[in-house]
């Protein structure tokens, strides 16, 4: 029932380690309010606020969704 | 005044739903006798089930009220509940492969398992077990509220005057009932049901998102009105203003910190049958955040009401009942309540596991049986979620909100133990002890002092404004973020400093390997039946 790993498999993605620093991205933009906490430009009359933080919720599952793609 | 249409459709998707929840103790069939297979579904669950069991466990019946109501009550500033969610994902992806390895090889039930044998200390164990216990405590109760505020907005008369006490039967029902298939079925039951309820949320999401702006004038005339409704009352904003841009990220940090923390998640977490399938829902989950986020907007949507909501709890069922038709009032309270049902479920399991593993195991009866451990993790289940219930009749309902805010600020003081665990053992045990009392109690403080000062308003409650300012702005932070910095910091100036006591210095019991993601079993090949299962 339990399967471990090839030997091979284990080493093959170690070169991609450094791309897991870009779920950083999603930190540094997020914490740091002054970013994007305007009124404008407003999508179908909602703040930016608020649409921005919306489609960071999309663009960091994308993130990840490659990431783990990536088997990083 | 009962609304009997409402009530016929709620009443008829609540029973489908307890039904569900006793066969599902025949469903993947295992020996309930074991703890693994009560408390942890036998680690079996795949993607699908896994996204359905962490979906219905984090985004909480509670949180489909509770989030819009706050962004009604204060504006931007509950708006934190997105980047919270988002900031979620990221540090799951990262921290949860290791922690689901290790437990798996070690065999590890919970988090204090896992801390014990790591740092060498039971001490240590018991601290975070007695963390998580106490933290989802109020939680519990806070679901039971849910289903509350939906009972009374169906016009249920919720009240009935028993010895002096007055008691909520229907509530009690509903209780007796969960408490019944938990007992019977463990974490199969919450996981069967999470599938039918989460659809139902989706679904009404789904249409109150769509429907109710359009029937209010579109998004420009809600936001018109909410910016009229700034310039009337003092402490809600459209947007951030610079002192609460700290409060705003420290509380979507700090939350986003101490969600996998908690013993619920944490139980789920380790349900699902490999790494990948957790990894996996990283990707997946925010499905559910984009719902939360959408629904937090319909707190502004309730600002623009015809008539406004009487409280921030008030808004998302004022405006289910408002704009829509009978049946749908009734299907959408289902959902809300069958969502309380889930994490209810999963918390006590959670909690039930902690205290049979961490605590009655560890000091009562080291040496109890397998079948023994499973019996006692059954009744603690059921005496917590008495506990809870007790919480919901003597606790004014205004003020659960606030201890399960302080709860987050609990569950973040066993941050190091558990995830700095996952990577060192440098810090010291009884260092590590110091400083989770230290947050612990400073924390509360924090948290208490905001009470008393007279904010009984959710999110603000839990934003500590510190005694100093920096350049003419207040300074206003996270309460259970100020914490752990404290807990953090006398955690690393300790432990040099017991280190050179002998014997202060815990044995670590888990070798490097067991750490080790490329020797952890890898996922059965997932066919879409697996993936069901």
């Amino acid at each position: 029932m339990v399967t471990r790993p090839q030997e091979s498999q284990r080493s093959q993605n170690s070169g991609r380690r450094w791309l897991g620093l870009l779920l950083l991205l999603p930190f540094i933009v997020l914490l740091y309010p002054p970013f994007y906490n305007f009124k404008d430009p407003t999508f179908i009359g909602i703040p930016f606020f608020y649409w921005f933080q919306l489609l960071c919720i999309i663009l960091t599952a994308i993130l990840t969704a490659v990431l783990f793609l990536l088997k990083v | 005044m009962v609304n009997w249409v409402a009530l016929s459709v709620f009443i008829f998707f609540f029973l489908a739903v307890t039904i569900i929840g006793f066969v599902a103790a025949r469903w993947r069939r295992g020996d309930l006798h074991d703890i693994d297979e009560w408390g942890l579904a036998g680690r079996r669950f795949g993607t699908v089930v896994t996204w359905f069991l962490l979906g219905g466990d984090l985004y909480t019946a509670y949180t489909f009220v509770a989030v819009p109501g706050s962004v009604f009550a204060s504006g931007a500033l509950g708006f934190f509940a997105v980047p919270y969610t988002i900031l979620v994902y990221p540090l799951i992806f990262v921290l949860m492969p290791k922690f689901w390895t290790v437990c798996k090889q070690r065999g590890y039930v919970t988090a204090a398992d896992f801390v014990k044998d790591r740092f060498g200390s039971s001490s240590l164990g018991l601290a975070v077990a007695f963390t998580g216990i106490l933290a989802t405590l109020p939680y519990i109760a806070l679901q039971m509220f849910g289903i509350q505020i939906s009972l009374q907005f169906l016009g249920i008369p919720v009240n009935y005057s028993f010895l002096g006490l007055s008691l909520d039967i229907p509530l009690f029902i509903a209780f007796i009932i969960l408490a019944a298939y938990t007992y019977t079925s463990g974490l199969r039951a919450p996981a069967m049901i999470a599938m039918v309820k989460d659809i139902m949320i989706l679904i009404v999401v789904a249409v109150i998102i769509i429907y109710a702006p359009i029937q209010l004038g579109g998004w420009g005339a809600i936001f018109a009105k909410v910016a009229a409704h700034q310039t009337s009352v003092k402490t809600f904003h459209e947007i951030l203003t610079p002192s609460l841009m700290l409060a705003y990220s420290t509380l979507a940090l700090g939350s986003a910190l101490a969600l996998f923390l908690y013993p619920h998640s944490l139980t789920s977490t380790l349900s699902s049958n490999s790494k990948d399938v957790v990894k996996r829902n990283t990707a997946l989950l925010p499905i559910y955040s984009l719902v939360l986020g959408l629904l937090a907007l319909l707190g502004y949507v309730a600002l623009a009401l015809p008539k406004l909501p009487a409280s921030g709890n008030a808004a998302i069922p004022t405006l289910i009942t408002t704009l829509f038709p009978d049946w749908f009032i009734g299907f959408a309270f289902a959902a809300i309540s069958i969502g309380a049902l889930v994490p209810a479920a999963v918390m006590s399991i959670a909690a039930a596991n902690l205290f049979t593993r961490n605590i009655y195991k560890e000091y009562i009866r080291p040496r109890c049986s397998m079948r023994e451990e499973s019996e006692v993790a059954k009744i603690a289940s059921l005496l917590l979620k008495f506990g809870a219930l007790l919480f919901i009749v003597f606790v004014p309902t205004g003020n659960i909100i606030n201890f399960q805010l302080l709860g987050g600020v609990w569950m973040l003081q066993v941050l190091a133990p558990i995830f700095i665990g996952l990577y060192t053992n440098w810090f010291n045990r009884w260092a590590m002890l110091i400083g989770w009392a230290a947050g612990m109690i400073v924390g509360t403080l924090m948290a208490f002092s905001q009470f008393i000062a007279g904010t009984p308003k959710a999110v603000v409650s839990s934003a500590y404004q510190m005694p100093f300012s920096i350049g003419g702005t207040p300074v206003i932070i996270y309460a259970g973020f100020a914490a752990l910095i404290l807990n953090l910091v006398l955690s690393a100036v300790l432990t040099p400093l017991f280190q050179l006591i002998p014997g202060a210095t815990g044995l670590d019991a888990t070798s490097p390997s067991d750490y080790d993601l490329s020797r952890a079993p890898i996922e059965p090949k997932e066919s879409p039946k697996t993936a069901l299962g």
